[in-house]
């Protein structure tokens, strides 16, 4: 037997799927990349991610904002999880967000002083349906004449994101705000109710329940095997007499409603008004969320910690003397290697 | 060391997981000979080609190329000692030409400018000539036959410079005309001095084209034959363990009722041509009706309109004494239609699920296999199991990717599906592909007793033999017409194939 041959790498041309180890190893890549660039500045890479880490996880506020950041990334991550099942790329879960806010925050603007128990399913309510209508404006150029949902769902971004400028600034601003862009904050019968003195709201609940609910359905009901079939192959599921385009219009209606109730729990829970800028890119992030899971709704729970770590882990090392937009540098070299391993994820190590 | 043999496979084994898909395999190929592997679906024959050709590694064992211990790591590898494989599926980029497809990957040569492609065609179509490979390297791949894109693959293994050349299933694809062609082809590669493996599971062509024969059985390497000095029935008992079933006696037909009824049919193909044309067939409960023809002329058209796949332009469609409105997949289901696709891994299967998934592609609106929009999880999979073990499917397990079973393992699962509801119409296209001779006997003897139970069955096949043992009359299409038809009696070999060429 020859020296090297301990390990040997084999490529598997049936794999479709990248086995799991791919994921782990795009995860300490990426801390291993972006590690050079700490060390350029002088900075020791250990330290900071121990601070980092600290920052996130090791103290109850760190935990407690970990989770805050992790609500948004689970609940879009899920929507766009979804969505990607069947092959439908949907990149607009930050404008679906966005319009769930905006939705949500019409509520206490023009009925104002409704009781809690009102208030706050109306909110739900409408910030979902508006994430909705804003999914189904990629899905129906999709359906009808074939027009890529990338494409639609990155504009749609902007569309949402230029109208929150424009209410922010102008119709919603706050009078009593010192010029600045955002609303009047919301009553405490407009406030989801919170995790004793910390930030945590009731939005944690209402991704699990979401995470936990998707689980159940795509396992055990005929709509969930259905996705299952298109997402496998497309072309067996219209041999089966599946309704394609049905299944993508209610997908996206889904997708961009799990997207607006995050958005509606953000104002809601976390911020109390609308803002400029209410979203530090949740939507985006929670693409890596969703393929870091592989989709799987569980796995979409335990990345979204992750991820939200990562951003409030960011933040603690600005006392460091380094931007928190480490976290942003993180995040994309996760999905850098995540994407190049799932093309060496066909090849397979074998132990002799 | 032997210098005489291309191919010397000492003691290889493969493992998946816990299938044992070579055990202890010896294998030797001499030079310049045509080399048939045979064995039963799943006895580890791909499994084989897929070891030379660098795409698997053996868990142990030894492969020796022209009398060297070779290391085949990769296809490159493959590829570099003069091994050059032709997979059951084709792996051609459909948009690029014939002639891109095969310089593709081709990397001391940076700047392809006109006059070097220029020359690059010039060089395969010599290539191609030389080999009686006909093909037009300028037309892009999606173009061309599947006959036409075969030859595209073996003119790449030879651009590639292999002696060795190893086709899995090359004719189970192709049309008797084409197989027949391809033959031809492989005597001038071995004149050439070039060695060729090939699998098939038609006994009549390796007979007709083998210098030697292997078998392989449950992934045991039973025996090596001289063609010369042996026989179809001596390989088929050495396959299979046993002699070959009896087919099943052709009971007396009792005409039924008409189920089918389709007239004046205009249908149109996927390039806008006219694909059926002014075309009438009745079908009566009880009966197999044959359709023969060259591939391309209707066949395919004709299944996807029955499955509600394909809508009609004008003409009248009853079925049941009810005449159909659209195409509509669930309908044609719901009223007991079933379909077996002519590729089965682009239509009919979902590589990466499992059994009880692809089994549940028909059946899942059923009240038996879901009930208010959930699935019954447990009967499923027991059901699953019993389909599994009844039609003799080979797999690890349940849950196990369907890509990973052997071709002909798909294939009865396929069938199982769409036959195990008694439908009332079967529509099936090579219903035996990639099956071994059991596995066939099998298929047929079922497609007779939904005959004799009164169902129908719609035989969509170029196999003149297979369509001569089970139709009671068979239909002959060309361009889109109705040629002719026979019955089960006075079918004559001749006269179907002057129909099919449109002569009579
Ligand atoms: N990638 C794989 N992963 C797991 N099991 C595999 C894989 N490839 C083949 N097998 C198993 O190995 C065995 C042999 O398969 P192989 O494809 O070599 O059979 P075969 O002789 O080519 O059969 P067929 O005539 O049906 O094509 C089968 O039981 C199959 O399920
Ligand atoms: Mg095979």
């Amino acid at each position: 037997m020859n020296q090297r041959g301990k390990f040997r790498l084999e490529i598997d041309p049936s794999g479709k799927e990248s086995p799991w180890w791919v994921t782990v190893l795009a995860v300490v890549l990426a801390f291993g990349l972006v590690a050079v660039f700490i060390a350029a500045t002088g900075k020791n890479p250990g330290a900071v991610y121990a601070k980092m880490l600290g920052g996130a996880f090791g103290t109850e506020f760190g935990l407690t904002e970990t989770l805050v950041k992790a609500i948004p990334l689970m609940l879009c991550g899920l929507g766009v999880s979804l969505a990607y099942r069947i092959q439908v790329w949907n990149i607009g879960a930050e404008g679906q967000f966005v319009a769930g806010a905006l939705a949500a925050t019409a509520v206490t603007i023009y009925l104002p002083g409704l009781p809690f128990w009102i208030a706050l399913p109306l909110m739900l309510t409408v910030g979902m349906l508006a994430g909705a209508v804003w999914g189904l404006f990629t899905a129906l150029p999709k359906v009808l004449f074939n027009v890529n949902e990338l494409i639609i769902s990155l504009m749609l971004n902007y569309v949402a994101l230029l109208a929150l400028d424009f209410f922010v600034f102008g119709p919603w601003r706050d009078p009593a705000g010192m010029n600045f862009p955002g609303t009047r904050p919301f009553t405490a019968e407009e406030s989801l109710p919170v995790l004793g003195a910390t930030r945590l709201h009731f939005g944690l609940i209402l991704g699990l329940l979401a995470v936990a609910l998707a689980a159940a359905f795509v396992k055990t009901t005929r709509w969930g095997y259905e996705l299952r079939l298109i997402g496998a192959n497309p072309e067996a599921a219209r041999h089966a007499g599946i309704n394609i385009r049905g299944h993508i219009v209610v997908v996206m209606l889904l997708s961009g409603g799990l997207a607006g109730i995050a958005g509606m729990a953000e104002v809601s829970g976390v911020t109390h008004r609308l803002l400029y800028g209410i979203s530090p890119g949740y939507g985006y992030t929670a693409i890596i969320v969703a393929w870091i899971a592989r989709l799987n709704p569980f796995g979409i729970v335990v990345s979204a910690v992750l991820f939200g770590g990562l951003i409030v882990g960011g933040y603690s090392v600005q006392t460091l003397g380094l931007p928190s937009s480490i976290s942003s540098l993180l995040q994309g070299s996760v999905l850098f290697f995540l994407i190049a391993g799932s093309i060496l994820g066909k090849v397979r190590v074998r132990w002799n | 060391m032997d210098e005489t043999l291309a191919v010397d496979l000492r003691q290889i084994t493969k493992q998946f997981g816990t299938t044992l898909a070579n055990d202890h395999v010896n294998f030797q190929v001499r030079k310049g000979e045509i080399h048939a592997l045979l064995g039963e679906n799943g006895a580890g024959k791909s499994t084989v080609m897929c070891m030379l050709s660098g795409v698997y590694r053996p868990t142990s064992g030894e492969i020796l190329l022209n009398g060297a211990v070779a290391r085949i790591h990769s296809p490159k590898d493959a590829v570099k000692l003069g091994v050059g494989m032709v997979f059951q599926n084709f792996r051609l980029v459909p948009s690029l030409t014939a002639a891109e497809n095969i310089v593709l990957g081709e990397t001391h040569q940076v700047w392809r400018t006109k006059a070097w492609m220029a020359r690059k065609t010039a060089e395969i179509e010599a290539l191609a000539t030389r080999f009686g490979l006909p093909f037009n390297a300028g037309r892009q791949v999606w173009q061309l036959s599947v006959g036409e894109q075969q030859r595209v693959e073996i003119v790449k293994t030879l651009y590639r410079g292999a002696e060795l050349i190893i086709l899995d299933e090359p004719t189970s694809v192709l049309t008797p005309g084409e197989a027949d062609q391809l033959f031809v082809t492989l005597q001038q590669l071995r004149s050439e001095g070039k060695t060729v493996i090939l699998t098939t599971h038609k006994l009549k062509e390796v007979m007709a084209v083998a210098d030697r024969i292997s078998v392989m059985r449950k992934g045991k390497m039973l025996a090596t034959l001289d063609r010369s000095a042996t026989d179809e029935r001596e390989v088929a008992r050495l396959m299979v363990g046993q002699d070959r079933q009896e087919p099943r006696p052709r009971k007396a037909r009792l005409k039924g009722p008409t189920l089918l009824d389709m007239r004046n049919l205009v249908v149109i193909g996927d390039h806008g041509r006219h694909a059926l044309e002014d075309f009438h067939m009745t079908i009566h409960e009880g009966e197999i009706v044959g359709i023969a023809g060259v591939a391309g002329n209707g066949q395919k058209e004709l299944a996807e309109v029955l499955a509600g796949l394909r809508m009609w332009k004008s003409g009248t469609i009853t079925f049941r004494d009810t005449k159909w409105k659209g195409a509509s997949v669930r309908h044609s289901i719901e009223s007991g239609i079933s379909h077996v696709p002519e590729n089965r891994m682009k239509s009919g299967l979902a590589g990466s699920l499992g059994s009880v998934d692809n089994l549940l592609v028909k059946s899942y609106r059923t009240p038996a296999r879901s009930k208010m929009g959930f699935l019954r999880h447990a009967e499923n999979r027991l059901w699953s199991q019993g389909l599994v073990e009844q039609f003799d499917v080979k797999t690890a397990h349940l849950d196990a990717p369907v890509h990973h079973m052997s071709g002909g393992n798909q294939q009865k699962l396929l069938f199982a599906r769409e036959i195990h509801q008694r439908p009332h119409l079967m529509v099936a296209v090579h219903p035996s592909q990639g099956l071994d001779v059991g596995a066939t006997d099998g298929v047929h003897n079922l497609l007779m007793t939904l005959r004799d139970e009164g169902k129908s069955v719609l035989l969509i096949s170029e196999d003149l033999d297979e369509l001569l043992l089970l139709s009671d009359r068979i239909v002959v299409l060309f361009g889109g017409r109705v040629m002719g038809e026979v019955t089960h009696d006075a079918a004559d070999r001749e006269h179907l194939g002057m129909m099919m060429a449109g002569v009579v």
